[in-house]
């Protein structure tokens, strides 16, 4: 299992190099959004309009952030479960994105359009929040403004710790429990 | 008759939303480092590492333990010799709103179906039971959703009994998997009705880990299904590992001669809990 320092966005070459299990260290930029907005932009989408930003190369991180202190970009930013997004993913992926951020289990579906379009699936420590955004240097609000915590933010970050689940070859790194489900 | 006044208790409940949101408690954060000295996994031990540096920055930052500040949950024991100036339900709703708002704690109740953001964290869920006696005991528990996605409520037979209730405990926490982010606490449920059981489900998690169930029957089966829970392999975060949960908690009611009602209310790691009296 190797570690990598990647740059977002993200290209074909960043992606095939990825195993499940391996230790990523991102910087660049990112994007967060999580139910609703997700819902919004497969709806621009469906009405041929342009999105908040550019989906080739993008990195999708699933959080709804807590309020920003002041003197601080963000506040607690750790991921929400991932499940909930899988409905999107595939299409997203088909359009350009190479990685999302989340924690929990994804679809086969997801899995199938990793695999068909060279995209990764990050897993980052659930429930560390106030953690993680110690690597969020800036925050911006791009789309959704009255989505409130699901609007759409810029995220600049730097070094920011992530474990790859499932990699593009169809590898997962969960833990199969020892039960027959 | 004890008067108490409505301004009491709107502080101390502002309080109890503030504290729960940035202190994780003393014996979630022991069974965590207990937890990852048993553990010889590098993954799981890193994980709880990371959980234990995050609940010491959250303490000394005053950000919240997890960007998931959670539906604002209260249970409260009112003494039959208490009167409250005001509306009881309206206080604990007001003062949560001003803690959410305050701490800087992120507002997540919406319209179940617009998906409207009700936009200060309001209604907060409020369960009130009479006691005897001249004090209000209130608990507040800050839940998130992802936790809480993974609970289920079923109605056994009574012939399924004890083994019926330990299969459908462990196979949802095996369907759960790396989900509600483990280790978790499992909150269980066990008799009276339909709706009475995910209410003893979810103040199970009120108990602190280090105190077992004081009846020794209901000790020794949260002994077992936490035993059972853990030997899933599901480890924290779900990456493999003897840590699946920290704790499992019952609380078992009487129910009709027809029914078994069985709930399983899932609390991640980041259990935010907290109680006063007054």
């Amino acid at each position: 299992m190797a570690t990598y320092e990647l740059t977002a966005p993200l290209c074909d070459e960043d992606v095939k190099k990825l195993k499940a299990g391996d230790v990523v260290k991102l910087t660049g930029i990112i994007y967060t959004a999580r139910d609703a907005a997700h819902k919004r932009l497969c709806d621009m989408l469906d009405k041929g309009e342009e999105l908040p930003f550019d989906l080739k190369g993008a990195v999708i991180y699933y959080v709804g952030p807590s309020p920003a202190p002041e003197g601080r970009p963000i506040g607690s930013a750790g991921p929400t479960t991932s499940y909930r997004m899988d409905s999107y993913a595939p299409r997203l992926h088909s359009l350009g994105v190479k990685a999302t951020i989340g924690k929990g289990k994804r679809s086969a579906e997801v899995r199938k359009a990793l695999e068909d379009h060279t995209g990764v699936y990050f897993g980052a420590t659930g429930g560390a929040g106030a953690l993680l955004s110690q690597c969020i240097d800036k925050a911006e609000v791009i789309a959704f403004d009255e989505l409130g915590p699901e609007a759409i933010r810029k995220l600049t970050v730097t070094k920011f710790p992530l474990l790859v689940v499932n990699d593009s070859y169809g590898n997962e790194q969960y833990a199969k429990p020892n039960y027959d489900l | 008759m004890r008067t108490i006044k409505a301004e009491t208790i709107h502080n101390a409940v502002v309080d109890l939303v503030l504290t729960a949101a940035r202190y994780l408690p003393e014996d979630v954060k022991q069974a965590i480092a207990d937890a990852r000295e048993n553990e010889d996994s590098a993954s799981a031990r890193e994980i709880l590492g990371q959980l234990l540096e995050n609940a010491e920055l959250a303490a000394s930052s005053g950000l919240p333990l997890c960007q998931d500040t959670g539906v604002g949950i209260f249970f409260v024991e009112l003494g039959d010799q208490v009167h409250v100036e005001g509306n009881l339900i309206e206080v604990i709703n007001k003062a949560m709103i001003e803690g959410y708002e305050k701490g800087l704690l992120r507002k997540s109740l919406c319209h179940p179906l617009t998906r409207a953001n009700t936009g200060d964290n309001s209604p907060a869920v409020v369960h009130v039971d009479i006691v005897p006696g001249d004090k209000i005991n209130i608990k507040h528990m800050a839940k998130g959703g992802g936790s809480e996605n993974m609970s289920r409520c079923t109605m056994l037979t009574p012939a399924q009994g004890w083994e019926g209730i330990k299969e459908f405990v462990v196979r949802r926490m095996a369907e759960a998997g790396p989900n509600p982010c483990p280790p978790t606490i499992v909150g269980i449920g066990i008799g009276g009705t339909f709706d009475l059981a995910p209410a003893l489900a979810k103040k199970a998690l009120f108990r602190p880990l280090s105190e077992p169930n004081p009846d020794p029957e209901l000790a020794k089966m949260e002994e077992e299904l936490l035993a059972e829970i853990n030997k899933l392999g599901i480890g924290p975060m779900g990456l493999g590992g003897k840590t699946t949960s920290l704790g499992v908690k019952i609380e078992m009611r009487p129910c009709h001669i027809a029914s078994l009602p069985l709930a399983v209310n899932v609390q991640c790691h980041s259990s935010r809990i907290k109680e006063v009296e007054i």
